[in-house]
């Protein structure tokens, strides 16, 4: 069988640069069917190890599956697969390639066996994605410089890491790891760093939303859940990773809550989602990290149908502040449906995607009985709904008229959103596939009656919260500072300053320089000059009366 | 403002009412169901409704507390602010 030598992740890379010299029908042809054919090899490789072989002395299996890696590499065929389907009609010629670039090294580093394999697909996604970021024009040049930076340092400390490990192991094998050695913590960090961590959180909401309408889509996608995933596998069940998912789930909603533009709140809510899934994978139990592997799936599909719709509006209007935003309801039906689908199973409304797969991380805080975590995940989803769930469809299609009246958008992106949407809540009734997708097998029943009336109440609670408090919410045309304040303003003008006191000093010093040199010249003058003491001529009497001088008091000193 | 039905008064009072009615029924429906709680906070009465609730006001507020110190015009850093 093909299916059992052939390199899904390499297909698609290649399938990208192919993208790039071709045209017309065959360029949509290939975008579409790399990702499925991707997606059939996938699913019918066998597990193990497929390639394997060693190069400069290291061990490496650079194509291996299991359960694990096989349930991300499915998710990412089928969304690079949604995702081109939406992009077909970009113009621009190098989005769709790199794209299909970044999620196949996304592909690549999810079936990596190895931590040296995975390092080279981790990197070619961090070039692939700023690809797709530069593709979006002039206006997206110095965020993707943001985004490229903080992604060269997250690649430094893992490439650190796994340098240290391989010398202190011998073994480019990637298990379970303890927090042990500064090589581990190093490996966290890199990992952390694409997950959209704090500290550096900002780079995710700053970056994302100034891709084009399609990128957006893509971006949401690949380098945060290749985070979850090699945290599931690197890092099931340490317990730092609890309290960075519950600050990630929060930063998300409050920041979120306070946001103007569309997709920035989307971009917060990405890293409001990964902080569920690495609240999950720090409970470390089997039902915890089959809720977070299955959030990072149901997410990636409810997220890009989000952030379609908002692509879509943003394709049709041009507009992407809610400020500028509202009514579109009345021209845009089928965005407003399909945004508002992706809106509830983010929430994770009974029936959608998002029900089935979040209620196993709750349950296993439950279970663990871990009060606090649980009652966190609660006030969390509740929080969900109100800064995705309503906020979002709320000031895009409804809330006020703002007087436009754009169309739908093109065939293709109205069959990416519909195809995504009917995933959305196709996977709320019949999770039997998904579950049976997870690392662990399970037999937990999403849907029992205590579970849907209690969820139902939370999340139609806070629908209740903001309405009341809508007035509190109205968008104003501001930003709210984040981390980036540091790198963006703090450090530059601390340069700018920099620059200032040494032009400064170089001044002075030029100044107290000539005041200097004058003093000099006027010694020597004084000291060597024409008819000063040492250059005048002298007598021979009086060097004479010198010379018997110098000779007596060198007698005296050696007879003292 | 344009006359879709979805934004008339009248509508608007009428969604309001179902709103609320539905609150009242997932309220009613907590007492229907067989619950087996983890906690004991989970099993006083309405547990998700007013959790959910007071957890969301208490967000909006952090919020708002929190913009009072980070909350700058989209201007600031000079490159946003511009559609497209």
């Amino acid at each position: 069988m093909a299916s059992a030598w052939l390199h899904p992740g390499l297909l698609v890379v290649l399938a990208g640069f192919a993208l790039a010299l071709l045209r017309g029908p065959a360029r949509a042809a290939v975008a579409l069917a790399a990702p499925l054919a991707a997606l059939w090899i996938v699913l019918a490789a066998p597990a193990g190890v497929a390639w394997s072989g060693t190069w400069l002395g290291l061990e490496l299996r650079p194509l291996a599956y299991d359960a694990l890696s096989r349930l991300f590499a499915v998710i990412f065929a089928l969304m690079a697969f949604g995702g081109a389907l939406f992009a077909l009609n970009q113009k621009s010629r190098l989005e769709l390639p790199a794209a299909l670039v970044y999620a196949g090294s996304a592909i690549g580093a999810v079936l990596a066996g190895d931590l040296v394999t995975l390092f080279v697909f981790w990197e070619l996604m961090a070039v692939g994605s700023t690809l797709v970021l530069w593709s979006a024009g002039a206006g997206a040049y110095r965020a993707s410089l943001r985004y490229m930076a903080i992604h060269l340092l997250g690649g430094v400390l893992l490439f650190a890491g796994i340098a240290g490990h391989v010398a202190a192991t011998g073994s480019t094998e990637f298990g379970r790891m303890a927090l042990d050695a500064p090589a581990h913590w190093l490996i966290l960090a890199g990992f952390l760093v694409n997950a959209g961590a704090p500290p550096l959180s900002a780079w995710l909401p700053d970056a994302y939303p100034e891709a084009s309408w399609s990128g957006m889509v893509f971006l949401s996608a690949f380098t945060t859940k290749t985070a979850v995933y090699v945290l599931l596998r690197g890092f099931p069940g340490t317990e730092l990773l609890v309290w960075v998912g519950l600050f990630m789930v929060f930063y998300g909603i409050v920041y979120a809550l306070l946001e103007n533009d569309m997709r920035r709140i989307l971009a917060y809510s990405i890293v409001n989602q990964v902080g569920f899934m690495v609240t999950g994978i720090g409970i470390g139990t089997e039902m915890a990290l089959n809720g977070a592997a299955a959030h990072a799936f149901t997410h990636i599909i409810y997220k890009a149908l989000l952030l379609m719709s908002a692509g879509s509006v943003l394709y049709a209007t041009g507009k992407r502040k809610c400020t500028d935003l509202g009514g579109l309801f009345r021209t845009m039906p089928l965005t407003t449906v399909c945004g508002t689908i992706g809106a509830l199973a983010i929430s994770s409304f009974p029936l959608t995607s998002g029900f089935v797969s979040k209620s196993m991380i709750s349950q296993a805080a439950g279970d663990g009985h871990l009060l606090w975590v649980w009652l966190a995940l609660a006030a969390a989803t509740a929080g969900v709904f109100l800064h995705a769930g309503i906020k979002f469809p709320w000031f895009v299609f409804f809330q006020r008229d703002s007087g436009l009246r754009p169309h739908e958008p093109p065939l293709n992106m109205r069959l990416a959103m519909l195809l995504f949407a009917a995933l959305c809540i196709g996977l709320g009734i019949f999770y039997q596939p998904l579950y049976a997708l997870l690392p662990f097998s399970t037999s937990f029943v999403p849907y029992t009656g205590s579970h849907v009336v209690v969820q139902l109440e939370l999340l139609l609670f806070s629908g209740l919260a903001f309405f009341v408090m809508l007035p509190m919410l109205q968008r104003t045309l501001t930003i709210t500072l984040d981390v980036d304040w540091f790198y963006r303003r703090l450090a530059p003008g601390l340069v700018a300053a920099g620059f200032l006191a040494l032009g400064a000093l170089g001044q002075a010093l030029a100044t107290a320089g000539d005041g200097g040199m004058r003093r000099i010249k006027a010694v020597t003058l004084a000291l060597h000059g024409p008819q000063a003491l040492f250059a005048r001529t002298w007598t021979t009497g009086g060097m004479a009366l010198w010379a018997a001088l110098l000779l007596a008091g060198y007698l005296l000193v050696v007879y003292l | 403002m344009s006359g879709h039905w979805l934004v008339r008064p009248d509508t608007l009072r009428l969604l309001w009412r179902v709103f609320i009615a539905v609150l009242v029924l997932t309220v009613v429906a907590e007492f229907l169901v067989a619950h087996h709680p983890h906690f004991r906070v989970e099993s006083v009465p309405a547990f998700g409704a007013w959790y959910g609730f007071l957890a969301c006001a208490g967000m909006i507020l952090f919020a708002k507390g929190l913009a009072v110190f980070l909350k700058r015009p989209d201007t600031y850093y000079g490159e946003e602010g511009s559609d497209g």
